[in-house]
């Protein structure tokens, strides 16, 4: 009985889970809301976006993302140059200011999960682990959706989009 | 120097100092030039011959396209962001068009053949509108068919050994004559998305 509810809850929590704004947290660094797009099948990447903000003093630096759902991970930013896409490696990882926020999106920055073990269905989830210089490992869920800004979109203010 | 002069000279200076920033910036729009073909001559040097292979292994080339607007889209497979953003904001702009989306061809036309053969092409589609309509072929074709639409891309080298590919980013509208019709930004708020498609509709009715 009791594993029955804990199953119940398992699943009621599973189904509300991604779409709805979750956070986490490691030393003075937030991460907000990780989020990755449903991927077609057999795609070789998949994508995954996160905002991050540091509450402390000093910078901090995302240095690492590590996942069992694919084989690597590497953080890139995506511009576009007289209508060319172009996709480069953060050289260095991430620095987060103190007080500063770092929205993926806002600034066409992502993880690109290489060789993922599986597609990714619209409201599933997977872990992966973030590493931060100073603030160290911290686990995170990453929420498949199809939309971005799908949570807080009131938020995006003081972040220049038009790059 | 009296002070009228030294006024005129500053405004003469002024004036080409904006001059060349407008023709600095015109140069560095996205897709400057593509727009520019088109409201200079009227007709386009976009849109040429091509030939390549559908993601359902037929023969696809551009008199196929005759008689019915169409829309091309660079991308490649190993492309987390822009290129399934792009396929998924059409796959949605085709829905909302409903029945007036069967008068357009939307094209995903592979930079990366090497790694985008038939058989990852053939399961990748299955995740989009029935109608976009993936092609590949050998490099020189896609060179062919990139030159036609005054397209660029560039194999880019990346740590590891392996390799990513620069494309053009934004989606080409391409007329039922073959003439080009203008370009979409996903970008764009949808509504303005909606309107570039509806009017490359109506230009065929």
């Amino acid at each position: 009985m009791l594993r029955r509810t804990a199953t119940a809850i398992a699943v009621i929590l599973m189904a509300v889970g991604p779409s709805m704004a979750h956070e986490f947290k490691a030393g003075s660094i937030e991460v907000g809301h990780p989020w990755s797009r449903p991927t077609p099948p057999s795609a070789p990447v998949a994508s995954g976006y996160l905002k991050l903000t540091n509450t402390g003093t000093e910078a901090d630096r995302l240095i690492q993302v590590e996942s069992s759902f694919s084989a690597r991970a590497e953080i890139h930013q995506s511009v576009v140059e007289e209508g060319v896409a172009k996709m480069r490696q953060a050289e260095g990882g991430i620095i987060i200011e103190p007080g500063g926020i770092v929205d993926f999106e806002a600034e066409r920055l992502h993880i690109m999960f290489i060789d993922p073990a599986r597609q990714l269905k619209d409201k599933e989830s997977f872990p992966a682990t973030l590493v931060f210089e100073k603030a160290g490992r911290v686990e995170v869920e990453f929420a498949v959706q199809r939309k971005a800004g799908e949570t807080a979109p009131e938020d995006h203010s003081g972040h220049g989009s038009g790059k | 120097m009296n002070k009228i002069k030294i006024f005129q000279i500053a405004t003469w200076t002024a004036v080409a100092v904006a001059a060349g920033i407008l023709i600095g910036v015109k140069g560095m729009l996205p897709n400057g030039e593509l727009q520019e073909h088109a409201s200079s001559t009227g007709t386009a040097r976009v849109g040429g011959p091509f030939e390549l292979t559908s993601h359902t292994g037929e023969k696809f080339d551009n008199a196929r396209l005759a008689g019915k607007p169409y829309l091309v889209f660079f991308g490649f497979t190993h492309c987390p962001d822009i290129c399934p953003t792009t396929l998924y904001e059409l796959t949605d702009l085709m829905d909302v068009l409903g029945p007036d989306a069967d008068k357009l061809t939307p094209l995903f036309i592979t930079v990366d053949p090497e790694r985008d053969t038939q058989t990852v092409l053939s399961e990748y589609m299955t995740a989009f509108d029935e109608r976009i309509v993936a092609l590949r072929g050998e490099l020189a074709d896609i060179d062919k068919a990139v030159k036609a639409f005054s397209a660029y891309y560039n194999k880019v080298p990346t740590e590891g050994g392996g390799y990513t590919m620069d494309h053009t980013a934004g989606v080409i509208l391409m007329d039922a004559k073959g003439g080009f019709f203008g370009t979409l930004d996903m970008h764009e708020p949808r509504e303005t998305v909606l309107a570039k498609l509806r009017r490359l509709i109506a230009s065929n009715a």
